[in-house]
C-alpha cells in the first residue's frame, strides 16, 4: 500500500480537504464551498448545535486531524458557542494547513463561499505536491459496523468480516468493533475474551450501563425491518453482530476519540456515560461510523442484510452484503457478496480473505462503491462521556 | 456451513450443536416437507429466508438457543417445524417493539 505521511507521524489512505461547519447556520455555505470542486475529495463535516458540548468538540478535533485529512477549512457563523480557535489551533499543531472563515465577519453567504473556494484552490497544489509513502498493514486501523441487519447478517457478512479482522490482526492491524447496544446478551462472552481481568471488568461495566440506558429509553436497538428479516430479540441480533469481532483476544476498550495504542482487537463504547440526557446513543449508522473514524479508523467495514447504501465523509466504507436477494437488488452499492455463502457459492474463510484483500486494495487507493457513487454522509450530535479508565488500554 | 446434520435438510442451517432452532437458508413455503434430525416435517406456515423454525417441540417459557447462546424465551408452546418468531418468543432483556407506527406521531392532536 501507499499512504500519505502526516507531520504528526500518522499516515492516511486518502488526501482530502475537510470543510467543517461549526453550527448548522454555516452548513449551507460549507456545502457551497465544497460544491465548487465536484471532482476533488472535498468532504463536508460539522456540528449542528449552537450550545457547547465537550464530546462534539473532541470529535471535531479528532476528525479534522484524522490521517486521511490533508487540510481543513473551518466555517463559523460567528455567534455560536463552538470553540473555533481551539479547533483551529489543534489542526495547526498537527501540521495541517487550516483557515477559519467567519460568515458574519466576511460579509455574508456569497463572499464567504468565494473566499472559501479561493482558499481551497490555493491549498490543493500543496496537497498535490506531496508524494505518497509506503504504508504497511500494521499501520492500518479498521472499524466495523452493521446496519440494516436481518437474519442473514449474522450468518454470512458478520462472521466473514470477523475472519477478515482475524487476518488483519495477524498482520498487525488495529481493528475496532462497537455497538454495545447490539451486544446485549454477549457480556460474558466478551469478558471471557478480554486480555486482562481489569479490562473484563471494564467491559462488563459498559454492558451494565448499556442495558440500563436502553431500558430507560424503552427501546432495544432492534427495528421492525430487523424483525421482518428474521431477527426476533436484541439478544439474537447481538449474537449475529458479535460475530463481526472475529476470534481474536480483546486488548482494549475505547470511547469515541480514543485511539488504539497497539495492533489487535478493540471494543469501542459508544453509549454515553451518566444519566440519559440527549436521547438515543446513536440516531443512525453514520453517527457510529463517525465515532469509529474519530478513533483513527482509516476505513470501515459495513455489513448489511436489508441493504444500506451509505458511505461516509473522511474514510471509505466497504459494504459487505449479507443477503443474496438484497445483493441482486442493490449490487451497484455493494462491494462484497457474502450472501452467496447461503446459496453454496463460497464459504466464510473464502469471503473473509476476499474482504481482507479488498481492505488492502482500498487502502492503496482503489475506490469503494459508495465513494464512486459520491456518498459522503456525516452526522454528529450531542453526547457526553467520562474518560476511559487506566486499565482500558494495553501497555504500548 | 458443514455443521448441518446430514439427517437435516440442507436448506436448513444448524448454527451450533446445542441449538433448539434451525435457520432457513432460503424462503420455504407452507406445505414444504423436509427432514429435521431424521424425521419428515411438513411446514404449517411460510418461513422467510434467515427466519427460524423449531428443531424440536418447545415448551412455553424455555430459552431459545441459537449460535449456542440464549436469544430469548418462548412465550407459548412451539411444535417442531413451526416458525419461531415474535408471536411465540420474547427478549429476556428489553422487549422488541415491532409496531412500526407505535412511536410515530399520527398527525392528530392529542
Amino acid at each position: 500500500m501507499n499512504g500519505w505521511q502526516r507531520k504528526d507521524g500518522r499516515k492516511g489512505i486518502r488526501n482530502i480537504i475537510a470543510v467543517a461547519y461549526l453550527v448548522e447556520c454555516a452548513h449551507h455555505v460549507s456545502r457551497q464551498i465544497a460544491a465548487g470542486f465536484p471532482d476533488r475529495d472535498v468532504h463536508v463535516i460539522g456540528f449542528p448545535g449552537c450550545y457547547p458540548n465537550a464530546y462534539a468538540e473532541r470529535m471535531m478535533i479528532e476528525l479534522c486531524t484524522h490521517p486521511n485529512v490533508g487540510a481543513v477549512l473551518l466555517v463559523s457563523l460567528g455567534c455560536e458557542s463552538f470553540n473555533r480557535r481551539g479547533l483551529a489551533q489543534a489542526i495547526a499543531e498537527s501540521g495541517r494547513p487550516v483557515e477559519t472563515l467567519v460568515i458574519q465577519r466576511t460579509g455574508g453567504t456569497a463572499r464567504t463561499i468565494a473566499e472559501g473556494r479561493q482558499w481551497l484552490a490555493e491549498t490543493w497544489p500543496l496537497l498535490d505536491a506531496e508524494a505518497p509513502v509506503p504504508m504497511a498493514p500494521d499501520e492500518l486501523i479498521i472499524g466495523t459496523i452493521c446496519g440494516g441487519s436481518d437474519g442473514t447478517s449474522g450468518l454470512t457478512a458478520n462472521p466473514a468480516m470477523g475472519r477478515a479482522f482475524d487476518l488483519l490482526i495477524d498482520d498487525g492491524a488495529a481493528c475496532i468493533f462497537e455497538e454495545a447496544g447490539e451486544l446485549i446478551g454477549c457480556e460474558s462472552l466478551m469478558a471471557d475474551r478480554s486480555a486482562r481481568p481489569e479490562l473484563a471488568a471494564e467491559i462488563l461495566a459498559v454492558m451494565d450501563k448499556t442495558v440500563r440506558y436502553y431500558a430507560t429509553l424503552g427501546y432495544a436497538s432492534i427495528s421492525p425491518g430487523n424483525a421482518e428479516g428474521g431477527l426476533t430479540t436484541i439478544e439474537e441480533k447481538s449474537m449475529g453482530a458479535y460475530a463481526k469481532s472475529g476470534a481474536s483476544e480483546i486488548v482494549g476498550l475505547l470511547k469515541p476519540g480514543d485511539r488504539p495504542t497497539t495492533g489487535g482487537l478493540y471494543f469501542l463504547d459508544v453509549v454515553p456515560d451518566g444519566d440519559v440526557r440527549f436521547g438515543f446513543p446513536n440516531i443512525s449508522d453514520n453517527a457510529e461510523i463517525a465515532e469509529l473514524i474519530a478513533c483513527g479508523a482509516h476505513l470501515v467495514l459495513f455489513s448489511t442484510g436489508r441493504g444500506s447504501v451509505v458511505g461516509s465523509a473522511i474514510a471509505p466504507v466497504i459494504k459487505v452484503c449479507a443477503n443474496p436477494e438484497t445483493y441482486r437488488n442493490l449490487a451497484d452499492d455493494m462491494d462484497v457478496d457474502s450472501g452467496r455463502i447461503l446459496e453454496g457459492r463460497g464459504d466464510l474463510d473464502q469471503v473473509g480473505r476476499e474482504i481482507r484483500d479488498l481492505v488492502l486494495a482500498i487502502g492503496d487507493g482503489a475506490e469503494t462503491r459508495s465513494e464512486a457513487l459520491g456518498h459522503r454522509e456525516f452526522i454528529l450530535t450531542y453526547k457526553s462521556f467520562e474518560p476511559i479508565g487506566p486499565s482500558c488500554l494495553p501497555a504500548a | 456451513m458443514a455443521d448441518s446434520d446430514s439427517l437435516t435438510d440442507n436448506r436448513l442451517l444448524l448454527l451450533a450443536p446445542a441449538d433448539n432452532v434451525l435457520v432457513a437458508c432460503v424462503a420455504l413455503g407452507a406445505g414444504t416437507t423436509l427432514q429435521i434430525d431424521g424425521e419428515a416435517v411438513t411446514l404449517a406456515a411460510d418461513i422467510g429466508m434467515a427466519h427460524k423454525l423449531a428443531r424440536r417441540d418447545l415448551a412455553a417459557g424455555i430459552p431459545v438457543i441459537k449460535y449456542g447462546a440464549p436469544i430469548g424465551s418462548t412465550t407459548a408452546a412451539v411444535a417442531k417445524g413451526d416458525h419461531v418468531h415474535l408471536d411465540n418468543m420474547k427478549s429476556d432483556y428489553i422487549a422488541t417493539v415491532n409496531d412500526a407506527t407505535a412511536a410515530v406521531y399520527d398527525g392528530k392532536a392529542t
